[in-house]
């Protein structure tokens, strides 16, 4: 039996969430004795997965697929899990894989589920912990059909080496041109430069207690002192002081950092609902009541104007003799 | 041109989540039950469609009589007519089962959904209907503007936004950016009138198989107490941020 996962990568090198992916099924396959297979559209570092634990990687060169659509790499991993006769796959938190895999879950009638945040607790009965009500509670679910697909919660398992012996092979799905054809990508806009706010190992969010968009200085020179992404909370998105692909909670992203800055935001229970799974909170305060210090593993009451600058200034000493 | 909302219905943002019967029932004692917020922008953009060309608006909504309530909302906001399939929608592939068996006769030409439903967040009913029915899906759409037959569509992806071209009839997963957020529509006492005489019928459920199953809940660990830091002191949070949490 196998395991297929989505090798999503960057520039044709796997990206964090394929290794995470990777780890995932590797230490579920030490139980089930599964083959980890690998499928990814246009991977040119797909070495990379071994390390991880990936047996086999396919790898699909048609330059019809370089271009994500969801209807084509549905398709594809259709006609890699039958050829594979896998029996459980595997996607992660990214926009792409959570616009084509439920049109994968369509296809094969396959049980699936999102926003799981650890390795199946049984096999038979097939149960795993998810997220539920944005992060307010965690359910446990049966999956009942034969092959299973699930999507792993961003940063909920981890990278975790386990470097095996792979190999590379050439995987051609058959996919009619019409469907490239039926939804055609025009246009691409990416941020450039900046850590984008998926992958970020830390994150630094303002609220509306920076009091405007001419206050963000120092937001962005701390985010960048740390390698960190920026984002912010809902009002501020709103009133326009930030872009909206900035805007992280209930209703806007969902994150998972390593560590999650909250600057002159309150705490509302819509803004921890996107990020109270990250995995270290430091929130930075005016107000000892605000309600993010419960929230919180770290705190510190002040006035952001006063301790943002002077956090900076530490870190970049900390950062020089480090 | 005929629209149609596949509406969510969810308890509201600031609800206190428990369970009941040892932890397998959501508890809904108290829980005001709303318009599911990502369906909100959809249901505001399908309006702004209708006003412009005159377009049709039906809702579509699988769960219980109790619901109804909000999606008498949805047409006091302005939508012609409702319909809702009395079943439960406990598994994803039943719920979109159901709603592919009722696309099958009818002409939509533009289907609106939300991204995920702020319960379950499960992010897949519109993608299995696609997958049933299909009727071409995009998802996480920001920007959705008709051109005669041609209908280009933004959609976020990781780190931008990406446009895309296509044709009706289009099944879209809605979020925040759809329209403003100080466009959404909220009814009004007239629109609340005109819902009453507005129709709502009510259709069997279809046999569907469950594919999963929720066996059990439970609250998330509670968090340890936060560990405050003298603002004077900022070398300690360094040092533990380094040393203790290890994220710098
Ligand atoms: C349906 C719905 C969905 C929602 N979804 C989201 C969502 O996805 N994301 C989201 O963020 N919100 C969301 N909200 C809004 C949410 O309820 C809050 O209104 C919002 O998060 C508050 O943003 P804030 O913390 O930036 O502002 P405020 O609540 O105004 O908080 C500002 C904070 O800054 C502090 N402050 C002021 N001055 C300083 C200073 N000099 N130094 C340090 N601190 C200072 C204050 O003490 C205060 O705690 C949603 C609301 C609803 C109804």
């Amino acid at each position: 039996m196998a395991i297929l996962i989505y090798a999503e990568h960057q520039n044709g090198k796997p990206n964090k969430t394929a290794k995470e992916l990777a780890s995932y099924a590797s230490a579920f396959a030490a139980r089930t004795g599964d083959q980890v297979i690998a499928l990814g559209f246009g991977l040119t570092e797909p070495e990379e997965l071994y390390r991880y634990g990936v047996h086999k990687v396919l790898n699909v060169e048609d330059p019809r697929f370089a271009d994500f659509n969801a209807r084509a790499y549905a398709e594809a991993f259709r006609q890699a899990a039958d050829a594979t006769g896998a029996s459980l796959i595997l996607t992660g938190q990214t926009a792409d894989a959570l616009y084509f895999t439920p049109l994968l879950a369509g296809l094969l009638q396959s049980a699936y589920v999102t926003q799981v945040i650890d390795l199946p607790e049984s096999v038979e009965p097939f149960t795993v912990k998810r997220k539920a009500f944005s992060n307010k509670a965690i359910a446990h679910v049966v999956l009942k059909t034969p092959v299973k697909i699930l999507n792993l919660a961003k940063n909920s398992f981890g990278l975790r080496e386990n470097a095996v012996e792979g190999t590379v092979e050439t995987f051609a799905p058959q996919v009619d041109d019409g469907v490239f054809e039926d939804i055609k990508r025009v246009k691409v806009e990416k941020a450039s430069g900046k850590v984008p706010l998926s992958d970020a190992e830390i994150i630094v969010s303002g609220g509306r207690g920076l009091k405007g968009p001419e206050n963000w200085g120092m937001i962005e020179e701390l985010a960048e002192v740390l390698g960190a992404a920026t984002a912010c909370s809902k009002p501020v998105a709103d009133m326009g002081w930030r872009p909206h692909s900035e805007h992280v909670g209930q209703t806007g992203k969902q994150v998972a950092p390593n560590l999650y800055i909250a600057i002159g935001i309150s705490g509302a229970i819509q803004h921890l609902a996107g990020v109270n799974s990250s995995k270290n909170i430091l929130v930075i305060n005016i107000d000892p009541e605000a309600p993010f210090f419960k929230a919180a593993d770290y705190g510190v009451v002040g006035d952001a104007f006063e301790v943002v600058p002077a956090l900076i200034e530490k870190l970049k000493k900390f950062k020089l003799n480090s | 041109m005929k629209i149609l909302l596949m509406l969510s219905v969810v308890p509201d943002t600031t609800s206190k989540i428990n369970f009941t019967d040892d932890g397998t029932r959501f508890d809904k004692t108290g829980i005001q039950f709303v318009i599911n917020p990502h369906d909100e922008f959809g249901l505001t953009k399908a309006m702004q469609i209708k006003e412009k060309t005159g377009a049709e608006l039906h809702v579509v909504h699988v769960g219980p009589k109790e619901n109804e309530s909000v999606i008498r909302k949805t047409l006091a906001i302005g939508a012609d007519k409702a319909f809702r399939i009395d079943a439960d929608p406990r598994d994803s592939y039943y719920t979109a089962a159901q709603l592919a068996e009722f696309l099958k006769d009818k002409d939509y030409d533009l289907i609106i959904a939300g991204r995920e439903s702020i319960d379950y967040n499960g992010s897949m009913v519109h993608g299995i209907v696609s997958a049933l029915t299909g009727i071409r899906f995009i998802n996480a759409v920001i920007g959705l503007e008709l051109e005669g037959d041609k209908v280009l569509v933004d959609r976020e992806i990781e780190g931008g936004k990406e446009t895309l071209e296509t044709r009706l009839p289009l099944i879209i997963g809605g979020q925040k950016g759809l329209v403003k957020e100080e466009e959404l529509r909220i009814p009004n006492m007239r629109g609340i009138m005109m819902a009453r005489r507005k129709p709502l019928e009510v259709l069997p459920p279809v046999e569907a198989p469950e594919l999963t199953e929720y066996v059990k809940f439970e609250k998330p660990p509670a968090k340890g107490s936060v560990k405050l830091i003298d603002k004077d002191n900022l070398d300690e949070l360094i040092d533990l941020l380094h040393n203790e949490a290890k994220v710098i």
